[in-house]
């Protein structure tokens, strides 16, 4: 099978490579080894400070609104991170105190949103908290197997009982300005965050719970489903296990589903992710790049990959492959001509910022116009 | 050094690094409580039933064995093979008379194939399916799949010389279904091989790939299917040279990929040469062969990816063959299950779960209004059929209906 682009890897990265080049009426694939890291997406892309016209408009046609309102976000830990632009249900506030009394509210038996770390991060910055547990019936249900009262399957409920839950807190709410909730709204009925904020008297932020994320799943079945709409082949659960490369130029990869069915394309991108998603494997020697065997870049003295102090910066964390100028990857100390790497693949420039999602956006814009000679 | 070598576990549950991922979709997770969802029954379960199989929970038998958390599956876990391959190895529950019956699809077929306008008309009676409803717990709700009065083997065999004639020859697996339930579907593959120059022989002796005997607690029986079939493939693959090409998607899979995980029977020397005839013609097209298409085809036509298609990652054959059709109108449904699994649907207890499941797709299905839905399996076709009303058909079928005869 032939395509004009194949995109090796299906998150962020890959999706908006593929949207921006269908979009350019290019046949393209998406090859994924199985779901992504928008399963664990905050919902705010923290390096992207500017406003940019080009990504707003590429999400909006996809279904997923953002907003662009430089500030803090709020983490799931009760702290605050600096932010600008965000998932529209995700709240963006000038100053960390964006509200004189808080009221709280989780779902009992669900563990996953941290409730009392939440309240006291938002007192520290002098915000007075009550945190309060809704007992739903329809939720005692899910409770029968404890291990699954997660993100996703109270987001499922949530689609149908929303209103019943606004009505709960309503009763609930005393003379609090803000309602914090967990982000388990919106799953496959999007419009449910805006009608709760609609129905409850006092500003609603949804703040994030354990993996999987719920807006996080949102953003990758609109995404996918705008890749597959704009004519884009998406491969998922396959995984390239070889690459046909001739001086130079990749002619071919081989997949574990399609074997002898080689998938040709005149340029490639990889966007396999970082170590989660295996796009960079370690092991006791090296870190390197299993697709295509390129070059990483990463420090030889394996004492050298880790700082003993666990919340500082990781180095490992800035090992990725080795690219030129343009994003072509180097193999053997020299790019290949059609293979552009974008992502986390190519080790993040601030993990301490989160720039993950911000850069999986910028790179795959910028190999997208590469390809398309822009 | 490949450090993994040495390391590699069972299913490769040991690269499971817990992010829930698969939890998220499990069809069975969102609508059945009582099941404990991929993540538990697969790799962490498996952990406890190591240690001891007193950890076994028969609340597995709620999966599916749809492998959708396999392809969901960031770190290659094989989720569901874990899930089967516990319950083949713990569950020692000797199956119900009504799962015996609903899993040996091809002795229903040769028992009731003869009779097939009584069974046919005695099947779609409300009566009868009062009584199976209270003497086997097969619900009421349910159509049952029709039985064809003659097979397609013996419609095939009818047709020899003329099919040995062509210049290029495949053995088709056909599969219970086209036998004894639709012929037409394998009539249809003919027509379109045909047109390609291509003939079309039967293996020696096909029998039931056996999943339905998997899933229901026969592995035994299902082994001996595995074993017969593969010497089946073997004797057109190694010793005729042939290619061996399926209709069903289930079939398919079963017979290349559930043969070594679960039942451990070895088709190494046949997998590479047993192809979905989609697969197989869009190769050929690929190549350069060319298909006469109708001036004044038109069709309205929505494709759903089987469970089953998912996994194996072929559905884009189907996809592109449809595409390419002059006057199809394609649109590629959301990757949702329908809900019947094979048998599981059928039975009493999972009918309102199984509907449930096939919610999401079905509204879908509503809202495109298609003249067909296209889909290379069987038990969805009657899934859709039944619940939606829409007319289900393999993408064989749509390209023998487009093309000129």
């Amino acid at each position: 099978m032939k395509f004009d682009s194949v995109i090796v890897g299906g998150g962020l990265s890959g999706m908006v490579a593929g949207i921006a080049l269908q979009k350019a009426g290019q046949s393209t694939a998406i090859i994924s080894t199985g779901q992504n890291a928008l399963h664990f997406f905050s919902g705010t892309f923290e390096s992207l400070l500017s406003p940019d016209k080009r990504i707003q408009t590429l999400f909006s046609e996809a279904g997923v609104r953002l907003h662009y309102s430089p500030g803090v976000r709020l983490t799931p830990m009760g702290t605050f991170r600096e932010a600008a632009l965000s998932l529209e249900d995700i709240d963006l506030f000038p100053t960390p105190q964006f509200a004189r009394k808080v009221l709280i509210v989780n779902f009992l038996g669900y563990h996953d949103f941290f409730s009392s770390f939440l309240a006291d991060g938002l007192e520290k910055q002098g915000m007075q908290c009550r945190v309060r547990f809704l007992n739903l019936p329809e939720l005692e249900k899910l409770e029968q197997s404890p291990s699954e009262m997660r993100s996703v399957q109270i987001a499922r409920t949530m689609d149908r009982i929303w209103e019943k839950v606004v009505q709960e807190i309503r009763v609930l709410l005393k003379d609090e300005d803000a309602v914090v909730l967990p982000q388990v709204f919106g799953l496959q009925d999007f419009s449910v965050p805006t009608r709760i904020r609609q129905g409850i008297p006092a500003r609603v932020i949804f703040a994030g719970t354990l993996p999987p994320s719920v807006p996080g799943i949102r953003t990758q079945i609109l995404l996918k489903r705008r890749y597959q709409l704009l004519g884009g082949s998406y491969l998922m659960g396959d995984e390239v296990t070889r690459a046909h490369i001739h001086d130079g130029v990749v002619h071919s990869v081989v997949t574990k589903n399609l074997e002898q069915h080689y998938i040709e394309a005149s340029h490639f991108i990889l966007a396999t992710g970082g170590y989660f998603s295996k796009g960079l494997v370690a092991n006791p020697f090296q870190v390197y790049e299993p697709v295509f065997g390129l070059d990483v870049d990463f420090k030889e003295d394996r004492n050298e990959w880790y700082n003993p102090a666990f919340a500082q910066d990781q180095p490992y964390m800035h090992f990725g492959v080795k690219t030129d100028a343009s994003l072509r990857a180097l193999k053997d100390g020299r790019p290949l001509e059609n293979l552009y790497a974008v992502g986390s693949v190519l080790g993040q420039t601030r993990p301490e910022f989160g720039s993950a999602a911000g850069q999986a956006i910028l790179t795959a814009l910028a190999a997208a116009d590469k390809i398309l000679g822009l | 050094m490949k450090l993994q070598e040495y390391t590699e576990s069972k299913h490769n549950f040991e690269e499971c690094m817990k992010c829930t991922v698969c939890t998220a979709y499990c069809p069975v997770l969102q609508v059945n409580p009582l099941y404990p969802g991929p993540k538990q029954a697969g790799p962490d379960g498996e952990r406890l039933r190591l240690k001891d199989p007193f950890f076994f929970n028969k609340a597995l038998k709620y999966c599916l064995n749809c492998k959708r958390c396999e392809v969901a599956c960031p770190s290659g876990v094989n989720v569901a093979d874990l899930i089967q391959s516990a319950r083949i190895k713990y569950d020692h529950t000797p199956p119900k008379l009504r799962d015996q019956l609903l899993a040996s699809t091809d002795f229903m077929g040769k028992l009731a194939r003869p009779f097939a306008p009584i069974v046919n008309g005695v099947t779609g009676l409300g009566v009868t399916k009062t009584a199976l409803d209270w003497t086997l717990a097969i619900d009421h709700r349910r159509s049952f799949p029709k039985y064809s009065g003659r097979s397609f083997e013996s419609w095939l065999k009818h047709r020899r010389k003329e099919q040995a004639a062509f210049p290029e020859q495949v053995a088709y697996f056909h599969g219970c279904y086209v036998n004894y339930n639709y012929p037409q579907l394998g009539k249809d593959l003919v027509k379109v091989l045909n047109a390609l120059g291509v003939g079309v022989q039967l293996l020696e002796k096909e029998k039931c790939c056996g999943i339905a005997m998997i899933t229901n607690g026969m592995s035994a029986q299902a082994t001996k299917h595995a074993v017969h079939n593969v010497e089946q493939l073997r004797q057109a693959v190694v010793d005729k040279g042939l290619k061996v090409v399926t209709t069903s998607s289930t079939c398919t899979f079963t017979l290349r990929d559930e043969y070594p995980h679960l039942l451990g029977v070895d088709n190494a020397s046949v997998r590479e040469s047993l192809l979905l005839a989609t697969r197989f013609i869009y190769e050929k097209l690929e190549k350069g062969a060319t298909l006469r298409f109708k001036p004044d085809f038109h069709k309205k036509v929505a494709y759903h990816t089987p469970c089953h298609m998912e996994k194996m990652g072929w559905g884009i054959f189907s996809e592109k063959l449809l595409s390419m059709i002059p006057g199809v109108e394609f649109t590629l449904l959301d990757s949702n299950c329908c809900g019947i699994a094979g048998t599981y649907g059928f039975k009493k207890e999972n009918y309102e779960v199984s509907q449930a499941i096939g919610e999401p797709l079905f509204a879908q299905i509503r809202s495109v209004n298609p003249d067909v839905v296209a889909c290379d399996c069987e038990t969805c076709k009657w899934q859709i059929e039944m619940s939606t009303g829409y007319t289900v058909m393999n993408p064989i079928s749509i390209l023998a209906e487009a093309i000129e005869s």
